[in-house]
């Protein structure tokens, strides 16, 4: 994963909460078995609409969405990070996220920063007052800065030292391997194995 | 910068603990200081086609092992067709994305149930009928209905690809800890009211994000009086409130399912397991983070109006008026939704006619919900036009429904009678819903394009998918009965 240090870049307003899983990216385009190619997946059902916001000219090359409360809540698919990074966005700011989405786009280089709701409108109506307008996030001081105005952000330290460090989650994790083997050895010995596949005990239970 | 790596694992076990933290305490490898998250073991590894051929990737390419095979099985549930299933699936993605799960599992030996065999089935039906999914133990699976698990007193978590990946090499998950909330169900359902009508009036009390953060512990007599089904009905919609898991904690009921059951443990084991199982209730006096109570006996059967499953209402109430709604962003919300569900406000829910009945899903797919459908539509009439999908939740649902001659109900009435998978629930395969149609289903979201692009969802329970599909607008068994139909 590359070091996450600042991005400056076009702001996107998204005026909506509640932007669940399946907008940012369908079912129909999860059937694609890499990482990478969901840019025209992403919001595709919105994006039929011209007046759709990342639709607008102005609006071209965004890499800050700013939406509403309750951002990728539903369905746990990665797809949606990978969608909105392929797209070009490198950074989601929302008053709240759904757990599952913020824990995804932490693996994946894509920022996701709570701001409160207030924080929200101001920077809405900012950008919606000057499309194409440029913010600046920095990850070290957790802020968001254009002109003179500058607004927190809100991350969890462990994910902001991984991103800001670039940082392979399972490498960190096995640093401890021997913690886990230490946990395994002591593990029950019914506890259930898939393997070997087993009948059940009677033909049909209940 | 420093790192701020875990350096000790002692979990304190003197206080009094809900049944969540004694599940996460007991597995606990490494606990988090310094903000940095605890490392947390993973008894069960479930998988399917959709979410894991990254993952498989991302090992490969790191040249990481799979470090537990025999704590990993995979199914075919999401993308897999419901009828014609022994011949080739017709669209080349999906039947790319099915291949390349049987070449992962090939090649890493994992376990897999294949389109045909007979434990193939949706991943959250799967774990439970083969006995896998147990109290007590922690089940990660990359979707996020894997909380369907917690209704056994499992720690369960829908997870995203990386951390799929993360589970394949290391068997474990870094986990921030979570905040604890009692949902408590005082009293007795009312005949006709259900589980799916409790957790659909629970997310409209909290809200999508009202649980965000926390881990659910249904309570009270009127969980502990629903079946295995009807808990794990609950726990699967617990994330619909943004919740980290849901849980019920185990009982007789949990036993009773559980033994006999291909994985469960036998002899001695099993009096050792219970033996665990009985410690992981609720110590009497634990301190939850928040309370929520709900008294069963006031509940009606409970349908969606809107695009996000919070957006609910009794059976017998109107669609809302978005001007009564004084939260901005709520207000906005359902004005975006009453747009595109076609809905004015006002209108009573009743009144709403549907085009399809769907019933099927990891929400409402095992055998008792079939039962109770198939109960209510024996001997009538299907509402003229309506179309009716039934798609059991595993092949053995399915073979289990027909031993009973419930396909047979289903048929005579003029439902389809599908193999088993997740269907239209999402519509990734060709089970969906055409734009502008309306559909009552007992899945699990209602979102704008869930079931198929433009297609219209609200959430009912498999009574009211019934008598929906008898009267052709949303009903519950209540209105057949006052129709003078016992």
């Amino acid at each position: 994963m590359q070091k996450f240090t600042t991005v400056t870049g076009i702001a996107v307003p998204l005026r909506r909460s509640n932007v669940d899983t399946d907008q940012i990216i369908p079912a129909v385009h999860l059937k694609r078995v890499t990482r990478t190619g969901f840019e025209d997946a992403l919001f595709a059902a919105w994006r039929q609409d011209p007046d759709f916001v990342i639709n607008k000219k102005e609006y071209q090359g965004g890499r800050v969405l700013i939406a509403g409360a309750d951002f990728g809540i539903g369905s746990s698919r990665e797809h949606a990070v990978w969608a909105l990074r392929d797209y070009g966005f490198d950074v989601v700011l929302s008053p709240r996220f759904g757990d599952i989405f913020r824990g995804n786009a932490g693996k994946q280089g894509l920022l996701a920063g709570q701001i409160s709701e207030a924080d929200a409108e101001t920077l809405w109506n900012l950008v919606e007052a000057d499309p194409g307008l440029e913010l600046t996030v920095d990850l070290a001081s957790k802020t968001v800065r254009v002109g003179d105005l500058s607004v927190n952000f809100q991350i969890d330290d462990y994910t902001r030292w991984r991103l800001l460090e670039g940082l392979d989650d399972i490498g960190l994790t096995l640093r401890d391997e021997a913690r886990i083997n230490e946990f395994e050895a002591t593990r029950e010995s019914w506890l259930p194995l898939t393997l070997p596949a087993l009948a059940p005990e009677s033909p049909s239970p209940h | 910068m420093t790192n701020p790596l875990p350096t000790s694992a002692v979990p304190s076990s003197t206080a009094l603990r809900t049944l969540a933290e004694k599940v996460w305490d007991k597995h606990l490898v490494t606990k988090g200081e310094n903000g940095t998250p605890d490392l947390i073991y993973i008894d069960l590894h479930l998988l399917h086609e959709v979410t894991s051929p990254q993952a498989f990737d991302g090992l490969r390419l790191a040249k990481r092992p799979l470090r537990r095979r025999d704590l990993t099985i995979a199914t075919e549930d999401h993308n897999t067709p419901t009828l014609a299933i022994d011949k080739p699936i017709v669209d080349p993605t999906s039947r790319t994305q099915i291949d390349t799960l049987r070449h992962n599992c090939a090649e890493y030996g994992v376990r897999l149930h294949s389109l045909g065999d007979i434990e193939q089935g949706i991943v959250h039906v799967v774990g439970p009928q083969l006995g896998l999914t147990q109290p007590g133990i922690t089940v990660v699976c990359g979707d996020s209905h894997t909380s369907t698990h917690g209704a056994f007193g499992a720690m369960a978590l829908g997870i995203g690809t990386s951390e799929v990946e993360h589970v394949m090499a290391t068997q474990t998950l870094p986990l921030n800890p979570f905040k604890t909330m009692a949902i408590t169900v005082n009293g007795t359902l009312r005949s006709g009211v259900t589980a799916k009508d409790i957790i659909l009036a629970v997310i409209a009390k909290i809200g999508t994000g009202g649980g965000a953060g926390y881990v659910l512990e249904y309570r009270g007599e009127a969980i502990r009086a629903l079946s295995m089904e009807g808990r794990m009905t609950i726990c699967n919609m617990s994330i619909e409130a943004g919740a980290r898991a849901g849980m019920v904690a185990p009982d007789q009921v949990t036993y009773d399912y559980l033994q006999g059951r291909a994985h469960a443990p036998r002899g001695a084991d099993w009096d050792a397991a219970i033996e665990y199982w009985q410690t992981l209730a609720t110590d009497e006096g634990a301190i939850f983070d928040a309370e929520v109570t709900i008294d069963a006996g006031e509940l009606e059967p409970f349908v969606t109006w809107g695009t996000n499953p919070g957006q609910g209402v009794s059976l017998s109430a109107s669609v809302p008026n978005p001007a009564d709604i004084l939260d901005a962003n709520e207000r906005s919300a359902a004005e975006r939704a009453l747009e595109y569900m076609d809905l004015a406000a006002g209108t009573p829910m009743k009144d709403i006619r549907v085009d399809t009945v769907f019933l099927g899903s990891c929400t409402n797919s095992r055998v008792e919900d079939l039962r109770a459908a198939a109960e209510i539509i024996k001997g009538k009439t299907k509402a003229e036009g309506l179309r009716m999908m039934v798609v059991p939740g595993s092949a053995r649902v399915r073979i289990e429904a027909e031993a009973e001659g419930l396909d047979q109900i289903f048929l005579d009435f003029g439902a389809e009678w599908r193999f088993a998978g997740c269907s239209m629930c999402l519509g990734m395969n060709p089970d969906q819903l055409e734009p502008g149609e309306r559909c009552a289903s007992t899945s699990n979201r209602n979102f704008e394009g869930r079931q198929g692009k433009g297609g219209r969802t609200h959430l009912v329970s498999p009574l009211v998918a019934a008598a929906t599909a008898i009267r052709g607008t949303l009903s519950s068994p209540w209105d057949l009965i006052q129709d003078g139909d016992q």
